[in-house]
């Protein structure tokens, strides 16, 4: 028979069924016995919002080089269910080839690209058809030529609490998919020509996860919130590790208490955060307005989702940047990052406890699904770079917590700590935290809150430029675009395009004017379908791009889209 | 120690003349007076309301929080220090109505913190409409023809929900009020004391003389038996004062909590261990 297909350096795979089939769990032991076995791997869901049925899909790429953003096309679909074909049916091309169940084929697709594997068979003859996800996992290793043990060793040390022999079943099962793949490689009748890098030095890990060690690198010692997709990952993240790392994890009873809480625990001396997406992010702005008066340090991860109201519960989408930058009554600073890498969410994060002790503003990580669902391998973080500045001071007797400085901002005590006593108040407040009604103070205090914002400035990070020094036309994006844009700019290969990532949405850095003003055309490529970071741009510099890039269908970026968009622009 | 020692000097006080805070104030200090509990070792909490302005007229800790707020503040600020004696101050709108929610929670989180509600059945600082414990047939501007809602009962549902130390106290009897108030912080865990008090301005009905004579103190009550309790407490006649009930085997959420199992020290006293985190992002490496 004839090489069916060749796959080289770069492959996806996308593996598409119902909610409770067993998607995740091949995502899961796939990625982590590729990265173990040295390859480079990506991967990222999209999920209907429900336990079990519905349509989902998972695309898995293994590539020569560092793979991190969501692709269109799919080089090997393994369908778990029939409805895999209309679910995915844009993203189905006459390249792609179909691994699997005959059951789950579509009538009218090309049988010749068909490697029928009996996945359930397999798995029954063994002793189950539950083990039949694991011959799965088995025959796409096999397919990469991954070492049976790496495979077996593996499997083994995911299943080690369950009895014998079902961890001597699944280990039979994994080998059995990984002789299948092999044979099929042998056969010549698939060829998935990837080289395996070193990976061994890096870590493998979600955005959710590279989130929740940020924070735990800033000293996230107490964490309050509700659960909420996509961002109950991190509130589970901080529970798993709260007995190590001495964090008081406490599911509220709603936002409100959830973020009232954390303000408090900064007053008694914590690191607190809070972790939520649009709906409970809108319960909590009062309590944001909170912080505001108090100059509370706060940490918000806003895991962003669409919306109006329940929106789209598991789907991403960029529109809450005007949320998080305008909510809260009255005026007050605020920071708001956005990570567009790995890198990004684990040093930004770490920095928004001390950027937010420094400042004493509330601060807010802004991701969104596609960003804390995704995961990929990427360099160790390095602890010697962290730095935590300790920002509380020992009170002396006649200590004024609001005391009027040059700066803005008075040394913040807590309270047990030192003689004397701190007051806070959400009314307008004298020096000493007591509420006051004298209008000449008033003024005084609020000049003194926003002072702060020039203190938010010094600590601002500029954004990052991809590409030549000498473009002609500038892409620019934020938070989870980046990796995707990245990619699509080497897609682009014309030496006159270049990317700017703004990581600091706002206040926005002052570089960014300097590196818009120097391009002759300028496209947004934002999540959202008013061009949000575009507005605020205008309204903070005049700015107005040429071209916008919107998208807001509920899915991520895809690298070909950003790419035929953008050429569009080339003209 | 002398009451003294809480009190602000010179300081504008916001209430009406002849308001039953006044009262509260002084019973507030005397038994923080008398427990030895220094200053700088208490945090006084609140929300918004005229009640909620207390804190302001102590010299202490204040956390002056978000109408309705005071509870979950008061929560973490105690698990975030043990060490600090916690008091979570408010009115009836604000800890029964605009918190509600809270209250409840807090009830089943139960912290180490003392909850005084300051109950008068009426709203001051927004001008006299009905509050949660407002009666059937009270009349405001807004229950134009008298309240229809029934009236929120505190003790019944802290009870229901087996609050450690459930009580009630009357402004107007300052002894009791503030031995009540002693056993409450005394309590180790969460402690509800709903304070009666009138309001001279909007409520007309339930003045003082009233309260004196719709009272009485619960007397060959035991203060253990839940079933006891709760009949008090919902009894329709007059109106029981004194301890409700007790359960002295709860164990307060700072306990309850592993983080200061073997570690005694405050969240402030902790700085991240570095090498735990390098140890813990080496794991990633692995896959695990």
């Amino acid at each position: 028979m004839s090489i069916l297909k060749d796959f080289k350096d770069d492959v996806s795979i996308v593996l598409s069924g119902q909610a409770g089939q067993g998607i995740q769990t091949v995502e899961f032991l796939l990625t982590r016995i590729l990265k173990i076995a040295g390859f480079n791997v990506f991967a990222t869901k999209e999920y209907m919002s429900r336990i079990r049925g519905g349509m989902n899909s998972t695309q898995i790429r293994v590539g020569t080089k560092p793979v991190n953003a969501l692709l269109n096309r799919i080089d090997i679909l393994i369908p778990l269910d029939k409805g895999a074909f209309t679910h995915l049916s844009d993203r189905i091309s006459d390249d792609t080839v179909v691994l699997g169940e005959e059951h789950n084929l579509s009538d009218n697709f090309d049988r010749d690209r068909f490697l029928e594997v009996e996945f359930s068979r397999i798995a029954s003859d063994i002793g189950n058809k539950i083990y039949s996800n694991i011959v799965a996992v088995g025959t796409i290793a096999g397919l990469l030529d991954v070492e049976l043990e790496a495979v077996t060793n593996y499997v083994k040390r995911h299943f080690a609490s369950k009895s014998g022999d079902i961890v001597e079943n699944n280990i039979e099962a994994a080998k059995a998919g990984l002789e299948i793949g092999n044979s099929l490689v042998h056969d010549k009748r698939i060829v998935v020509d990837i080289t395996a890098e070193n990976t061994e030095g890096q870590i493998l890990l979600s955005g959710i996860e590279a989130v929740g060690l940020g924070a735990i690198a800033g000293g996230c010692n107490f964490v309050s919130s509700y659960p909420m997709s996509p961002s109950t990952g991190l509130l589970v993240f901080l529970s798993k590790h709260s007995g190590e790392f001495g964090i008081i994890a406490e599911q509220a009873e709603d936002e409100i208490a959830a973020v009232n809480m954390t303000i408090g625990a900064w007053y008694a001396g914590a690191r607190g955060l809070v972790t939520t997406s649009g709906g409970g992010f809108a319960l909590m702005t009062e309590g944001l307005s909170l912080a505001g008066m108090l100059e509370s340090p706060l940490v918000i991860h806003l895991a962003q989702r669409p919306g109006p109201a329940t929106g789209l519960p598991t789907r991403t989408e960029q529109a809450d940047l005007e949320l998080a930058l305008y909510a809260g009554h009255g005026e007050f600073p605020r920071l708001i990052l956005a990570p567009g890498t790995l890198q990004d969410a684990f040093y930004l994060t770490q920095k928004a406890f001390n950027i937010a002790d420094k400042c004493q503003v509330p601060v807010f990580i802004l991701t969104d699904q596609y960003f804390v669902d995704s995961y990929y391998n990427t360099d160790a973080f390095d602890i010697s770079k962290i730095q935590n500045e300790n920002q509380i001071v020992k009170t002396k007797k006649n200590y004024r917590r609001y005391e009027l400085t040059k700066n803005g901002a008075s040394p913040r005590g807590i309270p047990g700590y030192g003689d004397g006593l701190v007051s806070v108040d959400s009314d307008e407040h004298d020096e000493e935290g007591h509420i006051t009604e004298d209008i000449d103070l008033r003024v005084r205090m609020v000049d003194k809150r926003l002072k702060k914002l020039e203190r938010v400035k010094d600590e601002s990070l500029p954004p990052e430029l991809i590409g030549t020094d000498d473009y002609k036309y500038l892409l620019v994006c934020w938070g989870s675009t980046f990796n995707v844009a990245k990619e699509a700019l080497e897609h682009i290969n014309n030496d006159k395009v270049s990317l700017l990532h703004v990581k600091q949405v706002y206040p926005l850095p002052q570089q960014t004017t300097e590196f818009l003003s120097r391009a002759e055309k300028t496209v947004m490529i934002e999540g959202n379908a008013t061009g949000q970071l575009a507005k605020l741009v205008k309204l903070r510099t005049g700015f107005e791009f040429e071209h916008k890039i919107l998208k807001y269908n509920g899915l991520a970026f895809s690298v070909e889209e950003i790419v035929e968009e953008v050429k569009k622009v080339l003209d | 120690m002398d009451v003294k020692n809480f009190d602000m000097g010179e300081v504008d006080i916001a209430w009406c003349p002849g308001c039953g805070n006044f009262p509260i104030l002084k019973i507030i200090k005397r038994a923080l007076a008398e427990l030895e509990i220094e200053p700088e070792n208490l945090v006084m909490v609140s929300g918004i309301g005229q009640a909620a302005k207390t804190p302001h007229y102590f010299n202490t800790n204040v956390f002056n929080g978000l109408h309705g707020r005071a509870l979950p503040p008061a929560t973490a600020i105690q698990a975030s220090n043990p060490k600090l004696v916690v008091i979570a101050e408010s009115g009836d709108g604000d800890m029964y109505g605009e918190g509600g929610n809270h209250f409840m929670h807090t009830i089943r989180r139960n912290p180490n913190i003392t909850n005084i509600v300051h109950n008068n059945m009426v709203y001051g600082l927004t001008k006299g409409q009905a509050s949660p414990t407002s009666q059937i047939g009270f009349r405001t501007p807004v229950q134009i023809n008298g309240v229809i809602l029934e009236p929120f009962n505190p003790l019944a549902v802290a009870i229901a929900l087996d609050a450690g130390f459930v009580a009630r106290a009357f402004s107007g009897d300052q002894d009791r009020a503030a031995e009540i108030i002693k056993k409450a912080i005394s309590y180790k865990g969460y402690a509800l004391v709903d304070m009666f008090q009138p309001c001279v301005t909007y409520n007309k009905i339930n003045s003082f003389k009233w309260f004196k004579e719709n009272t009485y103190y619960l007397e060959d009550h035991d203060v253990y038996d839940r079933n006891a309790a709760f009949e008090k407490a919902t009894d329709k006649g007059k109106l029981g004062l004194g301890v409700f009930y007790i359960n002295p085997d709860k164990i307060p959420f700072e306990e309850n909590i592993s983080v200061y199992r073997t570690d005694k020290k405050p969240l402030y006293q902790r700085p991240v261990d570095l090498k735990k985190l390098d140890t813990l992002i080496e794991k990633f490496k692995f896959a695990v």
